[in-house]
């Protein structure tokens, strides 16, 4: 980015550097905004069809298009043509600003990330933070969209959509604040930059915890709870009809490119590849690849997930939250700041040794601590049946 | 740093642009023909009882104030992971004790059992 603003400045000679920045700018966010979330979810969905079909025995789309590769542009044109049905009660400013809430807190988030060498549209301070507080938002939206509709089935998968996301959330603030410690920055290009070897090596337990918690904070099979169809028909978006519908969609396929996306940036090395620089086009260019390959890769597990394992109930989604998943992040937290600090840590390599061995202990101590629970309880559970009889 | 969250800025304006657009593009070739039917709350054919926003359990409430205890902790907690290298032995031992007196309010939850669902 910066290079392409000195590049304009230099070839255009009456241009400003302010002006030449304001043109890179409003061009990357035009990528963003209008040419990414087509590709993103015509991509996607189709591929994600596909895995599935796979997974469960069957072809997939195959009708529209060479392979059905189509299907994405033949569901937008149907959409697009679908008569909107809002509920007569509903609160109609509230109704139609959650769908585009949606889309805009998913869009809001490739903002920080850096897709390629160089390329990365703010690298703020507070990167991770950033992140963290815009995919609050997509909570927001949640709430509004099962608030207004004046539907219980949409209020009730509103509040569980709450419920399940704030309960994510502080797992996912967790895992990266190890992962800043580990990289002593919270800057995403910065984080990119600190990784020498990916931190999913050194940091595999924060890496599971982010991405269990990244299904469960996109509202993903088997964290789906909020559009539990078999329960409460679509949860939060069941009076939704038609375009309206389509951002929701278009929301929820952006946040899970966005979430993979992060979970790249924070864990597999981002960009970084070998011959990726931000040197020559081609290195960027190349860098931009291993992004898109890494986070599909990490989407392809999400589909694998929620093609292989069925929906939770909403007491052990919680449990599972606040029971394993925070004291684990937690205990990761101590465990991590405390090796990074041991006296005989004095070189890179020793660094990551160090890292991975706290990880590894936290994850012993956490098993240790979860059995020893789970015995009691089981105990307990028996002795009353006993003491029934 | 200011020109980082100008960027910000503009993407927010673009990326509202684009649902904003697709519904007025939606309004303009989509048909209208409602009807009360139509229009009713939705519930699987059967007619509704009430309005929706009756009362829920207090469950969630309770998970929302333990929520806020955590959110909070980790605004905390970020800055000092930024400045960890820089700093000396007791900023650990500091924030060790800082995660566990809430980590003693999560097991003070849990012994409570404010985190059964029931």
């Amino acid at each position: 980015m910066e290079a392409l603003i000195r590049w304009l400045v230099d070839t255009f000679p009456p241009l400003s550097e302010a002006l030449a920045r304001l043109i890179v700018y409003v061009l990357y966010s035009g990528v963003l905004a209008f040419v990414a979330p087509v590709l993103i979810v015509v991509a996607y969905t189709y591929m994600e069809r596909k895995v599935l079909a796979r997974i469960q025995d069957r072809v997939g789309p195959n009708r529209a298009g060479p392979l059905g590769v189509l299907q994405g542009f033949a569901d937008a044109v149907k959409m697009l043509t679908k008569e909107d049905v809002t509920p007569a009660c509903a609160d109609r400013v509230v109704f139609n600003l959650a769908p585009v809430l949606a889309t805009v807190a998913a869009i809001l988030v490739f903002a920080v990330l850096p897709v390629a060498p160089g390329v990365i549209g703010a690298d703020l301070q507070a990167g991770v933070l950033y992140v963290v507080a815009i995919g609050a938002l997509g909570e927001v939206a949640a709430l509004m969209a099962g608030w207004s509709s004046d539907n219980k089935f949409a209020l009730l998968g509103a509040f569980r959509a709450v419920a399940q996301l704030i309960a994510y959330e502080i797992p996912i603030v967790l895992a990266i604040l190890a992962v800043v410690l580990a990289a002593g920055s919270m800057q995403l290009g910065a984080i990119v930059a600190a990784q020498d070897i990916p931190f999913a090596l050194v940091l595999p337990v924060a890496f599971l915890v982010l991405l269990v918690a990244s299904i469960a904070e996109i509202g993903r099979s088997p964290f789906d709870l909020l559009e539990a169809e078999s329960e409460i028909v679509a949860g939060y978006h069941v009076e939704y009809s038609g375009m309206k519908f389509a951002f929701f969609f278009i929301g929820e396929y952006m946040h899970l490119f966005a979430s993979a996306g992060v979970i790249t940036t924070l864990f597999l090395g981002g960009w970084r590849g070998p011959l990726a620089s931000s040197d020559s086009l081609l290195g960027v260019l190349l860098g931009f690849i291993y992004f898109v390959v890494k986070t599909t890769a990490v989407i392809w597990i999400m589909m694998w997930v929620r093609g292989t394992l069925f929906r939770i109930r909403i007491d052990h989604l919680l449990d599972f939250a606040w029971k394993f998943l925070v004291p684990l992040g937690l205990i990761l937290v101590v465990a991590v700041a405390v090796a990074l600090k041991l006296p005989a840590v004095n070189s890179p390599a020793l660094r990551w040794i160090a890292l991975l061995g706290a990880n590894v202990i936290a994850a012993l101590l956490m098993m240790i601590v979860i059995s020893l629970l789970a015995r009691r309880s089981r105990s307990a559970a028996l002795r009353a049946v006993a003491g029934a009889d | 740093m200011s020109s980082e969250f100008a960027f910000v800025g503009i993407l927010a304006v673009f990326a509202t642009l684009l649902p904003v657009a697709g519904l007025a593009v939606a309004w303009l070739v989509r048909p209208k023909k409602p009807n009360p039917i139509k229009q009713s709350t939705y519930e699987c054919g059967i007619e509704t009882r009430g309005e929706a926003w009756v009362q829920f359990r207090a469950c969630y409430y309770v998970f929302a104030l333990l929520f806020v205890v955590f959110d909070v902790e980790a605004a905390f907690l970020l800055p000092w992971a930024v400045a960890y290298n820089q700093l000396a032995l007791y900023a650990v031992v500091e924030a060790v004790i800082f995660v566990a007196i809430l980590a003693l309010a999560l097991v003070y939850a849990w012994r409570k059992d404010a985190l059964r669902w029931t």
